[in-house]
């Protein structure tokens, strides 16, 4: 199994979905819907776009430590991501993934520049590895 | 990061899948801030106890949770006192919601004090490590008591508090307890009060920020840094500050030869700045007790409204613990009319948002409660304080 990209686990777990590459932060607290999973926040790259079921890429959190809760509701919701990559995690979407059950991961060592938004990866919260699931299809 | 034997079996699940989550907590929390390991913390205070905060979800995550603290914990001050909330204009509605709160903490086992005075009700000693989470109580603990501690938001003070230990980095470490800036205060003509130093605090947070700063040429007793931190760390992001032949860390640093006073940057604060915050604008209320009251606070309040009685509500709020231990003292403080509340205060409560003007001893509470209770703050002494309320 080909490894594409490396990082550092932070949130147990594997899961696979689609890759949704944010350029800006995120606030979950007044920025998700938690109902939804729609990105609410005006102005945002990903304004009215849903992160459910997605494995969503952004740079790092921001905003009230109250969206670790809206990352639980998310989940109990049905509308959670079904991974996290950040480039550098704070406590925040941490502990918001680990209370949910996420798998996690940052420090990737392709930057969320070059990610292919679009691509069906999967995530590796204990290892730290994303696999490009397309491309293993494709070889 | 290094876990011993027992951490990992936790780590694995071998006791349960709630303290399993609260290592992962700890774990991934240690990665994110670099910790080399974990360190036995003495005591937690828990953010998130407020159901204005943590709403339904929050609520649910905590009735999911199947574990005891392994260690004495208390939580932050909530939106009203447990029994005497319709007294200060709750409703039913938040009463019921906020106390399904209070009881999904009690199931963990975390002692109902409400407050951000921790350190009244049980012993913290130098050195001690802890997960506290309240801003004034991580302020008070790591610079007047020489205990260590960051500032731990709900879960991770509740995953350190049922695991008893916590992620060691930031201010568990000495080396990263060193003063980075000076702040040379020019202390008012006359006796200087709790709310001057809490003038001061409101005034230092806004320069000094998020960095450690060690003040020059005051001696504040221990009511007074109480004041004085809480107001930095609500205009500023300040855990730890040191007072000059004060604060106990402060001849550890000059023995070690690790300070450096001369060397650093320095803020300087004038009287007439402190001064200036003591206005006269139009009150319709007075509290007191931001952070809680201490004995003695409770103490000079009852001789200052001996044979008093109020004209304008005057509200006072303490932990519960130190009510208790003061009885007699609560009752002379009532009788004048006055209301001593536990477990909340007027910062966090929904209940003080009916007041127009609030006048405070409190730096902190000026800075919160124009935006937390939309009313105009004025700052007065204590004396001042009860002036207003029984003129």
């Amino acid at each position: 199994m080909e490894v594409i990209i490396r990082g550092r686990g932070i949130s147990r777990g594997r899961a696979t979905g689609e890759l949704l590459v944010s350029s800006d932060p995120i606030s979950f607290l007044s920025g998700v819907d938690p109902e939804t999973g729609v990105v609410i926040e005006k102005g945002h790259p990903l304004s009215g776009i849903s992160i459910a079921g997605k494995v969503l890429a952004f740079p790092f959190g921001r905003g009230s430590t109250v969206g670790s809760y809206v990352i639980y509701a998310l989940r109990r919701n049905g509308a959670a991501p079904a991974a996290i990559i950040n480039e550098e995690a704070e406590p925040i979407i941490a502990t918001g993934a680990i209370i949910s059950g996420i798998p996690m991961i940052d420090h990737p060592d392709t930057p969320l520049s070059d990610m292919k938004g679009g691509a069906r990866v999967t995530v590796d919260g204990d290892s730290g590895d994303i696999v490009y699931e397309d491309q293993l299809a494709n070889d | 990061m290094f876990l011993d034997n027992d951490d990992e079996k936790i780590l694995a699940g071998e006791y349960g899948e709630t303290r399993q989550k609260m290592m992962e907590i700890l774990v991934g929390l240690g990665k994110v801030f670099g910790a080399g390991e974990l360190v036995p913390i003495a005591s937690a205070q828990i953010a998130g106890a407020s159901y204005k905060t943590i709403g339904k979800w929050g609520l649910e995550w905590l009735n999911s949770l199947d574990a005891r603290v392994a260690v004495p914990s208390v939580l932050n001050p909530i939106g009203m006192p447990r029994e005497r909330w319709e007294e200060m204009g709750i409703s039913r509605e938040f009463a019921e919601r906020q106390m399904a709160v209070i009881e999904a903490y009690h199931r963990l086992g975390v002692r109902l004090e409400c407050t951000c005075t921790p350190y009244y009700l049980s012993i913290t000693n130098y050195g001690d490590h802890l997960a506290w989470s309240e801003s004034s109580a991580v302020a008070y603990a790591n610079s007047v008591i020489g205990a260590r501690t960051n500032r731990e938001g709900g879960p991770s003070a509740l995953a350190a508090a049922i695991i008893g230990k916590t992620p060691k980095y930031g201010l568990h470490i000495f080396d990263n307890r060193l003063p980075q800036v000076a702040v040379r205060v020019e202390m008012p003509e006359g006796n200087a009060h709790a709310a001057h130093y809490g003038a001061i605090g409101y005034l230092a947070g806004k320069e000094v920020g998020n960095r450690i700063p060690i003040f020059l040429g005051m001696r504040p007793n221990r009511d007074s840094m109480k004041a004085m931190g809480a107001a930095m760390a609500a205009t500023g992001a300040v855990a730890l500050f040191h007072v000059d032949g004060i604060t106990p860390e402060v001849r550890v640093m000059r023995q070690r030869s690790r300070m450096d006073v001369e060397a650093l940057e320095t803020i300087t604060i004038e009287a007439d700045e402190i001064e200036k915050l003591f206005t006269d604008v139009p009150v319709d209320a007075v509290a007191i007790g931001c952070p809680h009251c201490s004995d003695r606070q409770l103490d000079t309040i009852a001789s200052l409204l001996s044979g008093k009685t109020t004209t304008k509500p005057l509200f006072i709020f303490a932990a519960r613990g130190v009510v208790q231990a003061n009885r007699h003292t609560v009752a002379a403080i009532e009788r004048s009319g006055a209301k001593v509340f536990e477990d909340t205060c007027m910062v966090v409560s929904p209940g003080m948002d009916r007041f127009r003007g609030i006048m405070v001893d409190s730096g902190k509470a000026a800075s919160y409660i124009p935006n937390m209770c939309g009313s105009v703050a004025r700052i007065g002494t204590l004396d001042e304080c009860i002036r207003e309320a029984t003129a």
